[in-house]
């Protein structure tokens, strides 16, 4: 009980909310096509991807910013924001660890991720994102052998461009929605995966997001591309330094199952999510997106969010392929000010498509929570079925939970059931664990781990402690 | 259309009556109306239910005036038989008859009036439409301690006379302390391709019991819309009962305001659709104090190319602690061609509360027929049997026997 105790004592302020100082290449303010050619100009890309930049800008003058969504934020002004910056080491890319910026190291200590170290024992390939622009990719080798691919987006487009030409912008295409094309614009860099045919991708995969210069906005593009056969589990993690300013993250994520392949896609979200007023904290504002192309092919999404000021994202697996199943659970908590719309799609186009959602919301403070997803089931998807559960539960009465599920069936084959409850931690529980000589604080810990216990055992290993924890340091202060 | 609407309603306000205050009120609406038009997709509340195309694709271009001075002949083969009734019998849009002879003249009283005032919040512009052109409203009072004895049938029709018009009718209720209504409303439509818009506004005081039903089970080829917007006071209940399956296109919508501890409002519905038949009905119940209780149970049968809509929400204000909200939509697909979508939402900002709700929607269980077919039914009276039981369980859910009975002869469903 002591250490861990201990634990929430040293995280309870937040512990990565420092900033580094290095100095940056910043793109001049705003966003016009010079800015676009000047990223793409400095990340010395070939011209189909200045392209596909241009185009998707073209396409973004002309929309609109959404304004449906549950949480509502101050208007960000798109002129006012940097988009591009990269530590100016960074110019030349360092060929090993060594190399790197001494500074960028001393960020990672801190993160407690040393790459070289942990990568090792954890037997994960650690590719971090410091700012816009991979710093290093460590068990290239491990995983080259197999012929897997893992590597930055900017070296993806220079090493492997018929891959990254043939796959990028299938499942978002450049005319998607606002924030969808915005980063299709400007986006700067992200991990590129392929897994090869028949391969099972022996280690968990992982990504370390950190946002760094202030006013930047972060536009991540990641794609994840797995052959026939082929399984892979991907981590994404992120941590943020503590800021005053709202910071965009809108990030566009991509998977492409091919035939009987398998992409786990696991989330654990710790940004900054303002201080206890509500001030500051980040918009994350992601999309991601799964296409099951081939038969029997399936994806599953696994979110853990706590952080962030305002998320407004939806996983979504697009069941294309015969048999395929597409999966999303998630577990979002939102204390203090915090506000989230999240959920996920599930669009069944091919026959015997099945899906799964499994969301758990929990809400403090004056925080709001709303689960919003779709479950669409074609004319032609055949013998289909969707099960979905989402649970709410509230911890005092200035806070909101709210579900809003839209169930279209076209087809008179298949089924779709659909499950919601809303309630709170009731006194006996609570009563029964501290008779038992737990504190208020370890029963609501307990009972919440107990709640969420659906989605974190969907998690791998090396998350699942970490998420354990912070589903109770993110509730602190929530109970009485 | 808006050439149309403008013109209509210099007609219309020719014929009535009308205080300046009266034709200032009656063309606000009218100008909110034409500002936003028919509510299309764009509208989330529209999204499933395009009203604007069912329109433009069904009747085409409508005309609105009517011309109320000429009387209509009732028909008296409409009215229901077996069951001892009041009636009110509007054709056309106009009353032609009120018969409350087994009540009280003392404790009841009705009252027109030219136009009132829209308190409603979640308004929309066929609410607008409805103030701006309805002939007169009829206001309801039901006294103190007053229980209507019989029920009181709405008899809505129409004759050959109309056709692409739209018709407008208000009505409004007050149930006093204590007091109790039973209200059948009953569509039996004779024309085809008009838009019929009514529109009720229920104010339940202490103690007071309102039942609501509302059948349309004959085939016509109208497009319909009916509101009810129910405000509740302590200990209040309201029971809506609506079969929806008779028009090409009808809309049900209830806003009901639990605005007292301890009310509590019942919704159950059946949709029973087949040949391109497009119903909908969108449910919102707003617990806005402690301690009040909603439930909705919504089933649909669904043949060739028909598509129901269930749009259900649940609000729960901060204040409304112990709230009890449950919402159960089901439904059976049968062809290939049907279609239901469902929007079952939760909008929650209170913690001590027990609010589900569930969604479920499939084909006929293959297993089911498969055991009564083994018990010597053949495929076609095992699938009616599988259905019936399905419809039969809302049906159980009406508290009123009498009218539980009347309900399952117009469907056919046996003891």
């Amino acid at each position: 009980m002591d250490t861990r105790q201990k634990d929430i004592e040293n995280l309870k302020d937040y512990k990565y909310g420092f900033s580094t100082d290095i100095e940056n290449i910043k793109a001049p303010k705003g966003l016009n096509e010079d800015v676009i050619k000047f990223i793409s100009n400095i990340k010395k890309e070939p011209e189909w991807m200045l392209d596909f930049r241009l185009n998707a800008f073209k396409r973004f003058k002309q929309l609109k910013e959404p304004n449906w969504q549950k949480p509502k934020y101050p208007k960000i002004d798109y002129q006012d924001l940097y988009y591009y910056s990269a530590p100016k080491s960074m110019k030349d890319k360092p060929k090993s660890l060594d190399e790197l910026d001494p500074k960028l190291l001393e960020t990672y200590k801190k993160l407690g991720i040393p790459l070289q170290e942990q990568a090792r024992l954890n037997g994960i390939a650690v590719d971090a994102v410091f700012d816009s622009v991979s710093v290093a990719t460590t068990f290239k080798d491990e995983l080259t052998k197999q012929g897997i691919i893992f590597c930055s987006m900017s070296e993806a487009i220079q090493k492997h461009p018929n891959l990254v030409k043939k796959y990028l912008g299938t499942v978002i295409p450049t005319t998607d929605h606002f924030f969808a094309t915005l980063n299709s614009a400007v986006f700067t860099d992200g991990s590129f995966v392929y897994i090869p045919e028949g391969v099972k991708c022996p280690m968990e995969l992982s990504t370390y997001f950190r946002i760094n210069a202030s006013e930047t906005g972060q536009f991540e593009r990641t794609l994840i591309i797995a052959d026939k056969g082929s399984y892979v589990s991907y981590l994404e993690g992120c941590t943020a330094p503590m800021r005053d300013e709202n910071q965009l993250h809108a990030a566009n994520v991509e998977l492409i199952a091919l035939d009987d392949a398998e992409i786990k896609y696991s989330t654990v979200q710790n940004w900054y999510p303002g201080d206890e007023n509500g001030k500051g904290g980040i918009y994350n504002f992601v999309t991601k997106r799964g296409l099951c192309k081939g038969k029997n092919s399936k994806i599953s999404w696994t979110q853990v969010e706590t952080g962030s000021a305002i998320t407004w994202k939806y996983p979504s697996c697009i069941l294309k392929g015969d048999n395929s199943i597409g999966e999303f659970y998630s577990i979002a908590i939102t204390n203090n000010y915090q506000k989230a719309d999240t959920g996920t799609k599930m669009i069944h186009l091919g026959k015997n498509t099945k899906s799964k959602i499994i969301s758990k919301g929990i809400s403090a403070g004056h925080s709001d929570m709303t689960y919003r997803g779709l479950v669409d089931i074609n004319s032609k998807a055949k013998n289909s079925s969707n099960y979905t559960q989402c649970d709410s539960l509230l911890m005092g009465n200035k806070c909101g939970a709210h579900t809003i599920p839209y169930i279209k069936n076209k087809n008179f084959d298949s089924n779709i059931a659909h499950e919601a409850t809303t309630s709170k931690i009731s006194e006996e529980q609570l009563h029964y664990c501290q008779q038992r000589g737990l504190s208020p604080e370890e029963a609501v810990g307990l009972i919440v781990n107990g709640f969420c216990k659906e989605v974190l055992q969907q998690l791998p290993m090396e998350f699942a402690v970490e998420a354990q924890k912070l589903v109770g340091i993110s509730l602190e202060g929530s109970v009485g | 259309m808006t050439e149309q609407a403008k013109k209509d309603f210099e007609k219309t306000i020719k014929i009535l009556d009308l205080s300046e205050a009266e034709v200032k009120l009656k063309k606000q609406s009218l100008d909110k109306f034409i500002s936003n038009g028919f509510p299309s997709r764009k509208l989330e509340d529209w999204k499933f239910s395009d009203i604007n195309q069912i329109i433009q694709k069904n009747i085409g271009d409508l005309s609105f005036h009517n011309d109320y001075s000429l009387s209509n002949k009732i028909d008296t083969s409409v009215f229901v038989d077996g069951l001892e009734h009041n009636k009110i019998v509007f054709i056309n849009g106009r009353i032609e008859k009120v018969d409350l002879s087994y009540e009280d003249e003392n404790n009841v009283e009705l009252n027109e009036t030219l136009s009132s005032k829209n308190e409603i919040k979640n308004s929309n512009s066929l609410i607008d439409l409805n103030s701006a052109f309805t002939n007169k409203i009829y206001k309801i009072l039901i006294k103190k301690d007053y229980h209507f004895k019989k029920p009181l049938i709405i008899y809505h029709t129409t004759n050959n006379k109309v056709k692409s018009r739209n018709i407008n009718i208000r009505l409004e209720f007050k149930l006093e302390q204590n007091s109790s209504l039973r209200l059948i409303d009953y569509l039996n439509y004779n024309s085809e391709k008009n838009f019929i818009n009514i529109f009720y506004d229920f104010d339940l005081k202490k103690y007071s019991i309102l039942k609501n039903y509302k059948i349309d089970n004959n085939h016509n080829k109208n497009i319909g819309y009916l509101f009810n917007n129910i405000i509740q006071d302590e200990n209040s209940i309201s029971e809506n009962f609506i079969l929806s399956c008779g028009s090409s296109f009808l809309k049900n919508e209830i806003n009901c305001d639990l605005r007292g501890n301890y009310s509590s409002a019942f919704i159950n519905g059946i949709f029973s659709l087949t040949d391109n038949q497009q119903h909908e009905i969108r449910t919102s119940i707003n617990h806005l104090t402690e301690n009040t209780k909603s439930y909705q149970l919504i089933k649909s049968v669904l043949g060739k190319e028909s598509k129901a809509v269930y749009q259900g929400k649940i609000f729960v204000n901060s204040e409304a602690q112990k709230t009890d909200g449950y919402q159960l939509s089901k439904a059976i697909l049968l062809d290939e061609t049907s279609e239901f979508n469902a929007k079952p939402e939760l909008e929650i900002y209170a913690d001590d509360v027990k609010c589900s709700h569930g969604s479920a929607s499939g084909s006929l269980d293959e297993n089911s027929i498969f055991y009564l077919m083994s018990r010597g039914l053949n495929y076609q009276q095992s699938k009616e049997l599988l259905i019936n039981g399905f419809v039969l369980d809302v049906i159980e859910k009406i508290t009123d026997p009498e009218i539980k009975n009347l309900i399952k002869n117009m469907i056919g469903l046996k003891e």
